[in-house]
Parts: structure tokens; sequence; C-alpha cells
């Protein structure tokens, strides 16, 4: 009879559909409940901050441009994979400190949220789209199409429905991102890293990476490849700093608290530009 | 017209391990912030911008002058890049577009890419780009012939581009990958400087795998060789493949340790490139503003 010394998983970042590790070979111990080490976390970078939007910008184009239909379906295989995993999600949970029945909500609350939204994808331009009246021979249209690569600032707790409920919809919406997880709850992130990697979702359309929001808020907020930040329960301080250099390149800016996540579909809207056409119509 | 080809030394053959191991150590070596932002401007200022495509008009070529002489409006204190590299044909509009100015005009010729014409063609390309202005060929071996072991031809037809030349410096592109062997490269990149090239070059362009490291490393090996035995300096120019600054950087480490300093000048080392010139600015403007860039504030061509 053996006993199996225990391994704590060393949780990596996802970055271009992959799984490496920082580059600047730093590590974090997450502690649970009582202080006790439950999992090892890679600290991420502003180099890999870089990666990641090197890698978002080079998947955007191909995912905006892949139908509604399909986009919605690879969202829907997402929610699938998430719960298939519901008692994966719901452990990591509470080893971060939830109660096991709150977990469990938890994880039923992001695979409702994300089926909600991959059920968004081919209807939003519909909904935010218009026909304009003009006095001119023209069809005046106007369609919402996706921003580009947007940053993410997840909220601290719940880190699960956190996270999905902060990347769904600018995803439904044809955007890539970036987003830095939570730093209470990171494990379960990179778990849905591991979903989203299973679904057929593009490389580089969703980046994830774990560290810490004084190293990676700086440096995403100066970028001038990043086209929105969407940021969750923020400090007036963090509000600063963001809206001071997304002056830089005139990003958008969306600041939400921790806990508004509530699968509005005007969050899909927040990061949609608006192109008006005016396309000649014989008068007759 | 009959030449004697001399007898040359034999070429040394090349452990294809140990040149892996060497160069995955330069990878490593660590360039702290003012010497990378040094490394960077250097490197910028050996890139031969280059634009080689059936699509290319006047208008392109002018453009791209322009970006050669000034590469970043931003940061009028960058050094211009050392040349313009275009087709024969257009040779005239970029001599045009860069007068007073220090960049030189580079033409490929000699059948580019392939090299698959008749050798009277062939110089004659070469002598109608010079007599366009330009002041450097890059032109092409016979791969076909090298590979056949026809070595003496390859050997002749150097020979007498570099004669076509005159005054224009000759730069000998090996097309590495299509010789398929290291010791192929070392034995081309031989012959290539006894028959009087002033610069070696990897590759075209056109065909991949390009500039590898371990295909630059063998060439420097055999410039430093060449160096040895004959006291002359023959130039290096890897092109195609070296997309970002974080690897031109590397480039450059290999050209310091292989060669040493006298080597790091834009006279002596060229890296033929479209894509790195944007890299190294954007890189730079990293350096210089704080900020991480946007490659759609950069110029296409």
């Amino acid at each position: 009879m053996s006993t199996r010394i225990p391994v704590l998983k060393t949780y990596k970042l996802y970055i271009g559909g992959q799984f490496p590790r920082t580059e600047s070979g730093r590590a974090m111990a997450l502690e649970g409940r009582g202080g006790r080490h439950v999992a090892n976390l890679c600290r991420a970078s502003r180099k890999d901050l870089r990666n990641a939007v090197v890698a978002a910008r080079k998947a955007q184009s191909g995912w905006a441009s892949k139908s509604a239909y399909l986009r919605g379906q690879i969202l829907y295989r997402a929610a699938e994979m998430l719960e298939g995993r519901a008692a994966q999600f719901a452990e990591e949970l509470r080893l971060q400190g939830d109660s096991a029945a709150s977990a469990r909500r938890e994880a039923d609350a992001a695979t409702e949220l994300l089926v909600h939204y991959a059920g968004w994808t081919d209807k939003y331009a519909q909904v935010f789209g218009s026909v304009n009246p003009v006095a001119s021979p023209h069809f005046n249209f106007s369609v919402p199409e996706p921003t580009g690569v947007i940053g993410v600032l997840a909220p601290g707790a719940p880190g699960l429905l956190g996270i999905v409920a902060a990347v769904a919809p600018l995803v439904a919406g044809g955007n890539a991102c970036v987003a830095l997880a939570s730093a209470t709850h990171p494990l379960s992130a990179v778990t849905f890293a591991e979903v989203l990697n299973d679904s057929d979702l593009p490389g580089g359309v969703v980046n994830i990476l774990t560290g810490l929001r004084g190293e990676i808020l700086p440096p995403m907020a100066t970028h001038k490849d990043i086209d929105g930040i969407a940021a969750y329960g923020t400090s007036a301080a963090e509000q600063t700093l963001i809206g001071e250099n997304a002056a830089l390149n005139v990003k958008r800016v969306a600041l939400h608290p921790a806990d508004a996540l509530d699968g509005d579909p005007y969050r899909i809207l927040e990061f949609q530009e608006i192109k008006t056409t005016w396309h000649p119509v014989a008068v007759g | 017209m009959a030449r004697t080809t001399p007898k040359l030394p034999k070429s040394p053959t090349i452990d294809a391990v140990g040149l892996a191991e060497r160069v995955a150590r330069f990878k490593t070596r660590s360039i702290k912030m003012a010497s990378k932002v040094s490394a960077l401007r250097l490197a910028l200022s050996m890139i031969d911008l280059t634009t080689l495509e059936g699509k290319d008009t006047p208008g392109k070529v002018r453009q791209l002058c322009r970006k050669a002489v000034c590469p970043d409006p931003a940061d009028p204190s960058l050094p211009h890049v050392a040349a313009v590299c275009v087709y024969p044909t257009l040779v005239r509009v970029a001599k045009e577009a860069l007068s007073g100015t220090e960049v030189r005009v580079a033409s490929v010729a000699t059948a580019f890419p392939s090299g698959q014409a008749e050798p009277g063609v062939r110089l004659d390309e070469i002598r109608y780009a010079v007599a366009e202005g330009a002041d450097e060929i890059d032109m092409v071996i016979s791969r076909g012939k090298f590979l056949c072991g026809e070595y003496a031809a390859v050997f002749d037809e150097i020979a007498a581009c570099k004669e076509a030349c005159g005054e224009a410096h000759l730069k000998v592109i090996l097309e590495t990958g299509e010789l398929h062997t290291y010791d192929n490269v070392r034995h081309a990149s031989d012959l290539a400087m006894e028959a009087g090239a002033d610069f070696i070059k990897t590759s075209t362009g056109k065909v991949s795998p390009a500039a590898t490291p371990e295909v630059t490393l063998v060439m420097l090996q055999a410039i430093q060789d060449f160096h040895a035995r004959t006291g002359k300096m023959v130039g290096m120019k890897p092109a195609g493949g070296i997309r970002d600054a974080k690897t031109a950087v590397t480039f450059l480490v290999m050209v310091r340790e292989t060669l040493g300093p006298a080597w790091l000048t834009p006279e002596w080392f060229r890296f033929g490139a479209s894509t790195l010139t944007n890299d190294i600015l954007m890189q730079l403007a990293k350096q210089r503003t704080g900020h991480y860039q946007s490659p759609l504030d950069f110029t296409n061509d």
C-alpha cells in the first residue's frame, strides 16, 4: 500500500491558445482557507501582457469574420465543456475559500451566463443595428462592429462567474481580449481557459493572465495596441490611472462594480463601433 | 572565355550539433536597456530596406526611399538605413529619390530569384542595373550547378559577375535554403569569397528556411577564416525570416563574438528585411515613451 505524496498543481498562463509559464519565471503561492498552500500560480509580467496582446491582435480579425452563428456555436460548446467540469470548478472554488453550496451555485450560474451570451451572438446586430430614415435617395443603415483588442480586469470575487461575465460579452461581439484574473480566485480563471481551449475557440481570442493588478494594469492602460478596457471592481486610484492613460490612444473604457455580472446585453454594445453605410438607391 | 579556377583550400566540414549548441548560447546573452537601445539603432542603420514584388510601382519605391532616409518621423534622431534594395527597373526611381542622401541603392540582378537564365542575359542585367545607378548588386548563384558539383562553373559565374559590376559592390546570394547541408553552405561561402564577393548573403527571401542563425554562423566562420588567410574583409548579409528586433540583436551578438567589432558597421554587416524595420521602430518608441506601441502607428512601406 502506497501513500501518494501530494503534488500541488502549477497553473499556467493562457496566451495564443497555449499554456506557457510566465517569461519572467516568477511564481506565486496561492493560499486557501486558513492560510493553507493550495496551488502555485504564474505571476505574469508586462512582457507576458505584450505577448498576449500580439496574440490577441493576430486572432481578432479572424474571429470577427466568422459567422455570428458559428461564434454562438463555439461559445455554446464552451458552456457544455464548462458544465462537464462543474465538479472541478466547484472543488477549486472551495479550495479558494468558498463554501461547497455557493461554489456549486456559482459553477451553474457561469454555465448559464455563457449559454446566454452564446445566444446573443446572432441577435445583437439586429437589436443594436438600425435602418435610418434619411432625406436623400439612400438606403442608410447602421451595424455594430467589434472594437478590437480589449483589456479586461476581472473582479476579485466571484472567481469563475466574474471572469465569464467579463469575457463572454466581448467575445460574443467578435472582440479578442487579454484578461487579468482575480488575484484572490485565480484558479477558476485558468481552468476556464482550459475549457475555452477545448471548445474550438481560435487560440488568441481569449488570453488569460494571473498576477498582480499593480503590475499589469499600468502597461495595460498605456498599451497603444489595446483598443478598450473593461474593468470590474476598481479603486478610485485605478480608475484615474485607466482614465488618464486611455486617452493616449483613445481607448474605450467601461468601469463596472465587481458584482455587476447579470448578463446585461448592453455589455456587448460597450465594445462595438457603429458603422453607418449610405447605399445609393434608384428613385423609382 | 575560359577562366582558370585557382586551387582552393578545402572547406572544413561543419559539426551541426556543435553549431546548434553554440547558436543556442548566443540567444542567452542578457542585454540591458542602454545597450539594447544602441544595438537597435545600429541594427536600424544596417538594414537594406527591401521591396521585391511583382506589384512594385515607382510610387511604392519612392515611399520606401523616404522611409529609408527618415525611418520614424516621430524621432528624427534615428539613423537612416543602409540601403534600399529593388529590382533593376526601379533603380533609377530609387536613385533619384535618394539623391543627396547617404542611403545607397542596391539592386538584385542575374535573373533573381531563380538564377535560371542564360549567362549572358544575367551579366547584361548587372550591367543594366549598374548603368541605371545601382551602388550594390545582389546576385544569385546557380544552385542547380552547385548541387551538380560544377563548382568551377559557379566560381567562374561569380567572378564574371564581379567583373560586370565594375565599381559597384557585389553581394553573392547563396540561397542556403536550397543548399540543404551546412557543408554546402560553407563550401559555397568559400567559393564566393575566393571569386571576389564583397558580401555573402544567405537568401533571396523567396525560399524558406532563409536566414537561420545556424546558417549565418557558418557563413560568419567562413568569413573569419578567409580573413585570417588573406587579410581581406568580406561583409555578411542575412536576409529573410528576421522579423523581430530581438532576433536582430541576437545576430549582432553573433557577429560581435565571431568576427569582432570591426564588422559591426553598415559597411560590413547588413540585414535584408522589410518587416524587421517596423519592429525595431516600435521597440525604440517603447524605450523612448515607456508605452507598448501599436503596429498601426507605423507605415507599411
